[in-house]
């Protein structure tokens, strides 16, 4: 790596901010415990409790309307002036046809709009918002609207089948003046690096074991962190909040301590343990549930990870527009509250394990 | 494959778009261009807020072509706030049960598929209205 003069951080001309924000959490939940009595795993319910499963008639297209929604419902603005509607997801109903211009529709963005669905593992949301700081603070648009949503899927028997959940949010940006939280700064670390990946046609993805801890996740989420807190002179003692992409439990608390945070600064936007891993949704929801509680002022550091693999991070400041926009939509833990325990067959059914024909 | 009809219907599927009569200010749900109420044209779109309650049900156990993969599942005769009333699927009800009055709010849900290879079709469906689990 070269030594850069200049940070390389993310920082477009004109200033922008997350104007509304939505979380998507379905209503089902397998817990740990039905996945272990299934497979015959001993003790395999202990790290997580459970989560998140999609109904039926559910998918990312769906999942990803609603949160659009509740994003718009805390926005306030004519879904008219959005320029971009963007999805990210490993799990697009279509493979060719995209879900934005499905999501577009239903929030009645179109037809002025830009649309298009990302993938990037479970960064693809992050990706989304990079690319939507790029268009509001170039001035191309003043709105544009990134969703990371997933209903992740794991190979029956699979450690991954323990935490494989569904959901994620909707993030409008914007400018700046009008935001319930300002972006200071971002940047993006990448390399090619294949801890985990599903060929195109197979239905379920294919992990490296170990190979997903060091090298990957921990590596490239410590990279993104520390560069970006560096260029813009932060330290972990300056945020209130932090969130990560959390594929279990264990690895964003031990990332967090490596970077120096602590686990009060991270448990609000720790939701793994009750909604499983939502891929392009994991950290992003993660964020709602801060955003549903941070006072004006709070700093939040963002790192997302997707394998392949690379990280986002974010560093946001809360505005005082936060308090009063959050209640136009539901909480995030009013989707963890609105719950239904389901059994591994229900589960197998809802998930197209079972075919009928 | 209906692909025509279901673009020609995406707007009213997805958001629940219908018309307010010019005349006698009448909502109308589905649109139709004419006001039900005073037979007058009617062509101004009118945005419903997908809020409403069970007017009456039923469940569905044999279902027709397209649908048995939900089946069994409840279909209601949904009050919307507004005034119209329209039949839509319930869906999310969880171990809740349905009862005449109960309110609900619109979700985009997907409605069918037309088979393994054929488009999937979305459209409004009503579930149990979301409480709030937290006080604001």
């Amino acid at each position: 790596m070269t030594d850069h003069k200049v940070p390389p951080i993310l920082k477009p001309i004109r200033d922008v901010g997350i104007v509304g924000y939505g979380a998507y959490i379905p209503r089902y939940r397998l817990p740990a415990r039905e996945v272990a009595r299934i497979w015959r795993a001993g003790g395999g319910g202990t790290l997580f409790e459970e989560k998140a499963v999609s109904g039926l008639d559910e998918d990312v297209i769906t999942m990803s309307i609603e949160a659009a929604r509740n994003a718009l419902a805390r926005a306030g603005i004519d879904p008219d002036e959005i320029r971009a509607v963007w999805v990210g997801s490993e799990s697009h109903p279509y493979s060719v046809k995209p879900t934005s211009t499905v999501v577009a529709e239903a929030i009645g963005a179109t037809p002025h709009t830009q649309a298009a669905d990302w993938e990037f593992a479970c960064k693809a949301g992050t990706e989304a918002i990079q690319a939507a700081i790029g268009f509001v603070g170039s001035e191309m648009a003043r709105f544009a609207l990134a969703i990371g949503m997933d209903t992740a899927q794991g190979r029956p028997g699979d450690p991954l089948e323990y935490t494989a959940g569904a959901g994620g949010a909707a993030y409008l940006l914007g400018p700046a003046e009008i935001s319930l939280a300002t972006i200071e700064s971002s940047y993006s670390f990448a390399t090619d690096t294949p801890d985990f990946f599903r060929r195109a046609n197979e239905k379920y993805p294919e992990h490296g074991e170990r190979f997903t801890g060091e090298p990957a996740y921990f590596k490239h989420i410590t990279s993104a962190a520390q560069t970006l807190m560096q260029a813009i002179n932060a330290s972990p003692s300056d945020y209130q909040h932090v969130v990560f992409h959390q594929p279990n439990s264990k690895f964003p608390q031990r990332v967090g301590r490596t970077l120096g945070f602590k686990p009060e600064q991270i448990e609000t936007g720790l939701l793994v343990p009750l909604i499983g891993n939502t891929y392009a949704g994991s950290a992003l929801v993660g964020l709602t549930a801060v955003l549903d509680i941070a006072e004006p002022g709070d700093r939040i550091l963002l790192v997302s990870y997707g394998s392949g693999a690379g990280s986002d991070a974010f560093s946001l400041r809360t505005t005082e527009l936060l308090p009063e926009r959050r209640n136009q939509a539901p909480y995030t833990q009013d989707y963890i509250a609105r719950r239904t325990e389901i059994d591994y067959a229900t589960y197998a059914r809802f998930r197209g394990k079972l075919t009928m024909k | 494959m209906e692909a025509s009809r279901h673009w020609r219907l995406k707007q009213e599927r997805y958001t629940l778009m219908g018309e307010i009569c010019p005349h006698c200010k009448e909502k109308i749900f589905p649109p139709r261009d004419f006001c039900p109420a005073c037979g007058e044209d009617a062509r101004n779109l009118f945005q419903f807020s997908g809020r409403g309650e069970v007017y009456s049900f039923t469940t569905v156990y044999q279902a027709p072509a397209g649908y048995e993969e939900n089946a069994p599942y409840t279909i209601a005769l949904v009050r919307l706030e507004e005034g119209p009333m329209l039949t839509a699927q319930l869906t999310d009800m969880g171990d809740e049960t349905v009862e005449i009055g109960m309110p609900v709010e619109m979700v985009t849900r997907r409605l069918r598929s037309d088979g393994e290879r054929g488009m999937l079709v979305y459209g409004y469906k009503f579930r149990p209205q979301l409480a709030r689990a937290i006080s604001a």
